[in-house]
């Protein structure tokens, strides 16, 4: 059925499933963002234990979804995963870094003999929940205000220097750091993540003190969390965006294109509406009503979050968008119609993406088979599996 | 946002691929892909073995069989963490060091790629959290289905990533696209049944088992030689050398098969495993060897200093025919020959190119591209036609354009024999140890044969250093091929300094090695403790 589709929209199809997985990212960084509040939200050894637990038998989904994010990216788009991976170097490493001791710390933490000490892993757990969300989110950013990377496939005849991608940038990557529109959004991911963390606490776990501290948490994450998103929105949509020839391919500045993108895609402009409207009833939810609705902003903020994120990459890659710009040399410029895989790959990996609802389906019956019961100080002490 | 043409120019004519970078890359995958082989085959096999446990005590409904079973699970997770942890460097390597590789080969080389994500890590992720905290929350079957999926979830990403791997051993089912100036997938089926890829997987994951299950017989006889729960290191050794038995077997059988695939289609790797360097007819399998560390290519001098050989074994593995032609290095580097051949079809046409002639001919694709580019701007049909006719002759040799020189589609020959010869030896041994102590076991008197115990215990290090000598051969026999034959390491790496990745090289050095040492700590001290006391899942 995948061959009946023209090029174009196979090609709009894997955008989607690239969105899908991203906004599915931020939308499970809420792990990373618990991370960060370990020691603010647990103030004694039984809490934090009871904090990591809970994070911790979420922690491979959000990992899964970043190695899943990356293959499927690779799958549908290579060319993006040759020239941003190899060319903003630093900043992969920087978020690659993080993840390596996140996948040892769980496990690790309570074990004895361990080397390093709990408080160690700990803080790997902080490192990883800081550096992961913020730089996850200015990379992303950079899909709106562009890179310094020229591409010319014509390098391949070059035997001495055959590299088609190459970045121009000398910090190669951490240069995105000195554009604050990419800091605003990597810091808003940073502080959406601690709200959805919180509340995720809130969720999983059965305890007055950290009720009470979580949802002061929240709180005090969502005000820098909606200010400095706000930021970065009006922050792309005031200046020139990436926009592409839909007949010639040429890849022009044009003014308040993300805005236009917004105007023109009015369902876009509708997820990115509810979205935001979603994470804050999210949060207003629990202090509105504590008792009943503990639980349940959650689920509200991350549907919010997922919508807000789906939203950003439509705006990023359609309505004639080039969704990884390069300011060094615009024709360069990364569209979802030039770096993508080729009609027979594009096909073959759709019938592959049918197989995501299941997983879908298995993950959420495997999660609530596990959360079932909410985690209180005796799980901890039983004779049950705890890091 | 203006384009810089002239200093675009400028850095072209000042910049070319440097040595340093490339071996710092190499250095830098072989690092990250040797850390990352310690902790997956334990994980393949003991992800199986746990689960046989689990459905023998569901099964018998004897807890002792829990018992078990949490025990080698507590230690499964140990394990698994530092798995995950070098994985994810591993995939996003490819992008990060070997950017052209995956502009080159991204349509192919991806696609297994996101299927091992979507299919196999979502499997093994979710449900080795029910595996270990579902105990008191699901019910004993759906926990067994779990652990059954979890370890079917551990294989599939196996497969995956091996079909991957595979493809760069011997690339099929694609056509390379001069407008994109890629390789692209042309049949999806030919890339996952290839021979190499099939046989491969089996040869892999069946030698995870082995891993295993010798890991598991040997903390197990620790116990027996300190008299400490013996009643779970015999239940266990009982299911581990089955296990071991049955699929060191099967390693043995695809062993055989790998070197079939090799002799057929990396002739070259075939050679250095051998330390062959003079083909001939009726070769022989080197049984025992010792190489002249002064031998090179190309010269008189003898290639061993001592040798034991079985004779006609190497061109029957090889060709299946004790008598045909398997050729050496210095075959390979001068042409003129056809491997396999015999006394019967030796009149049959000679047709093996040189190095030299394939750097020829690859150069002829490589400016064949450049031409069909131009004509293509010059909208010149003509010349497009001829330069792409130009370029599918002699695309076999894309990757030879790129060499410095002919000596250098040769691989580290000591290396590669030495680790070649080791695998084959441990791998017999392995055969044996299963055997002998399954049959201890079975008679029940395994806790007498002390030697045993020790040497049992002694095969756990033995073990590792066999699985990494076999992606030695695999991995350091084909260089300098990162595509056999379309794409070498000096065309297929990023462009970044070499600085860089000299930084990140000893960065991941001390980070993986700090880990290690906390991960042994944190084994050791888990099976000191054994499943009574530590038994903390």
């Amino acid at each position: 059925m995948f061959e009946l589709l023209s090029t174009e929209l196979l090609q709009a199809y894997w955008w989607c499933i690239i969105s899908v997985l991203g906004s599915l990212l931020v939308f499970l960084m809420f792990v990373q963002g618990g991370q960060t509040l370990i020691y603010t939200i647990g103030k004694t050894e039984p809490e934090r234990k009871m904090l990591v637990n809970a994070l911790g038998r979420k922690w491979e989904f959000t990992f899964t979804t970043l190695v899943t994010f990356g293959g499927a990216f690779f799958a549908s788009f290579p060319l993006f995963y040759s020239t941003s991976f190899g060319g903003a170097y630093w900043v992969w490493m920087a978020i690659l870094f993080p993840f390596i001791i996140q996948a040892v710390a769980y496990e690790f933490r309570s074990k004895p003999n361990n080397l390093l000490g709990h408080k160690t892993y700990e803080w790997f757990l902080i490192i990883n929940g800081l550096l992961g969300t913020l730089l996850l989110g200015t990379a992303v950013a950079t899909f709106f205000t562009g890179s310094s990377f020229l591409v010319d496939r014509s390098a391949l005849t070059n035997l001495a220097d055959p590299i088609i991608s190459r970045w121009m940038n000398p910090a190669h990557g951490l240069e995105a750091l000195l554009n604050w529109r990419n800091v605003a959004l990597g810091l808003s991911v940073f502080f959406l993540a601690r709200v959805l963390g919180s509340l995720y606490f809130m969720n999983t776990i059965a305890d007055e003190e950290i009720l009470l501290r979580s949802r002061k948490q929240v709180l005090f994450n969502i005000i820098p969390f909606v200010v400095l998103f706000l930021a970065f929105l009006y922050g792309i949509m005031i200046r020139p965006g990436f926009a592409v020839h839909p007949d010639t391919g040429v890849i022009y500045g044009e003014m308040n294109k993300y805005y236009h993108n917004l105007v023109q895609m009015p369902i876009v402009m509708m997820f990115l509406a509810s979205g935001v409207v979603f994470v804050l009833l999210g949060v207003a939810l629990p202090l509105v009503d504590p008792v009943k609705n503990g639980s349940s902003g959650f689920w509200y903020a991350g549907a919010g979050t997922f919508l807000t994120v789906f939203a950003l990459f439509c705006m990023a890659g359609f309505n004639n968008t080039a969704y990884y710009p390069s300011g060094y040399n615009l024709q360069s410029s990364l569209t979802i119609y030039n770096s993508s895989s080729s009609r027979y790959t594009l096909v073959a990996m759709s019938y592959v993406s049918l197989m995501v609802p299941f997983v879908a389906v298995y993950v959420w019956f495997a999660w609530r088979a596990i959360n079932r019961r909410k985690i209180d100080a005796a799980e901890m002490d039983g004779d049950g599996h705890a890091y | 946002m203006q384009l810089n043409r002239t200093s675009h120019k400028q850095n072209i004519m000042v910049d070319h691929v440097s040595l340093s970078l490339i071996d710092w890359s190499r250095g830098q995958f072989a690092l990250t892909a040797i850390y990352h082989w310690i902790f997956v085959p334990l994980t393949l096999g003991l992800s199986i073995i746990v689960a046989i446990m689990e459905s023998i005590y569901v099964r018998t409904g004897d807890p002792a069989w829990k018992r078990i079973t949490r025990f080698w699970l507590t230690l499964f997770g140990i394990n698994f963490a530092i798995g995950v942890a070098t994985g994810i460097i591993l995939e996003f390597q490819f992008g990060t060091n070997w950017s052209n590789y995956s502009w080159f080969v991204g349509d192919i080389f991806g696609a297994p790629l996101a299927i091992e994500g979507i299919m196999a890590f979502f499997l093994e992720s979710t449900f080795i959290a029910v595996m270990f905290f579902g105990w008191d929350k699901v019910s004993k079957r759906f926990h067994l289905a779990s652990s059954w999926l979890t370890a079917l979830g551990a294989n599939l990403s196996a497969l995956w990533i091996l079909v991957a791997n595979a493809w760069m051993q011997y690339p099929v089912g694609m056509q390379f696209n001069p407008e994109s100036a890629r390789n692209e997938m042309v049949n999806f089926w030919a890339v996952l049944f290839s021979p190499v890829a099939v046989n491969k997987f089996l040869h892999t994951v069946s030698s995870g088992y082995v891993t295993a299950s010798v890991f598991v017989i040997g903390i197990s006889c620790w116990y027996l030689l300190k008299k400490r729960h013996m009643d779970l290191a015999k239940r266990s050794i009982l299911v581990a050398s089955i296990f071991g038995l049955a699929t060191s077997l099967l390693l043995a059988f695809t062993g055989d098969g790998s070197a079939y695939q090799v002799s057929q289609k990396q002739p070259m790797k075939l050679a250095a495993m051998e330390g062959l360097y003079k083909g001939k007819q009726g070769a022989g399998l080197v049984a025992f060897g010792i190489l002249n560390p002064s031998k090179r290519a190309g010269d008189n001098a003898d290639a061993f200093l001592a040798r034991v050989e079985f004779p006609k074994l190497l061109s029957f593995l090889g060709y299946r025919n004790p008598e045909a032609f398997v050729p050496g290095v210095d075959d390979l580097m001068k042409g003129g020959f056809r491997p396999g051949y015999d006394h019967v079809n030796i009149l049959e046409k000679e047709h093996t190119f040189s190095v030299e002639e394939k750097i020829i001919r690859g150069k002829r694709a490589v400016s064949a591209l450049g031409a069909w580019r131009e004509a293509k701007t010059a909208k010149d049909t003509v010349k497009c036609q001829a330069a792409l006719a130009e370029l599918r002759t002699n695309f076999p040799w894309f990757g030879y354009a790129y060499l410095n020189a002919p000596e250098s589609v040769i691989p580290n020959v000591p290396l590669t024999y030495y680790s070649f010869h080791l695998m084959v030896y441990l791998g017999l041994f392995f055969i044996l140890l299963f055997a002998m102590v399954l049959y201890q076991v079975t008679k029940d008197r395994i806790e007498n044969r002390r030697w045993l115990l020790r040497l049992a215990v002694l095969s756990i290090p033995l073990v590792y250093l066999a699985s990494e000598a076999g992606w030695v051969v695999a991995e350091v026999g084909r260089q300098p091929w990162v595509i056999q034959d379309l794409m070498p390491t000096m065309a297929a790496v990023s462009r970044i300094d070499a600085s860089s990745v000299i930084i990140t090289f000893w960065l991941f050095a001390a980070l993986f090695t700090i880990l290690l040492v906390a991960e042994l700590k944190i084994m050791t001290r888990q099976i000191k403790l054994g499943p009574k006391e530590g038994g903390t899942n």
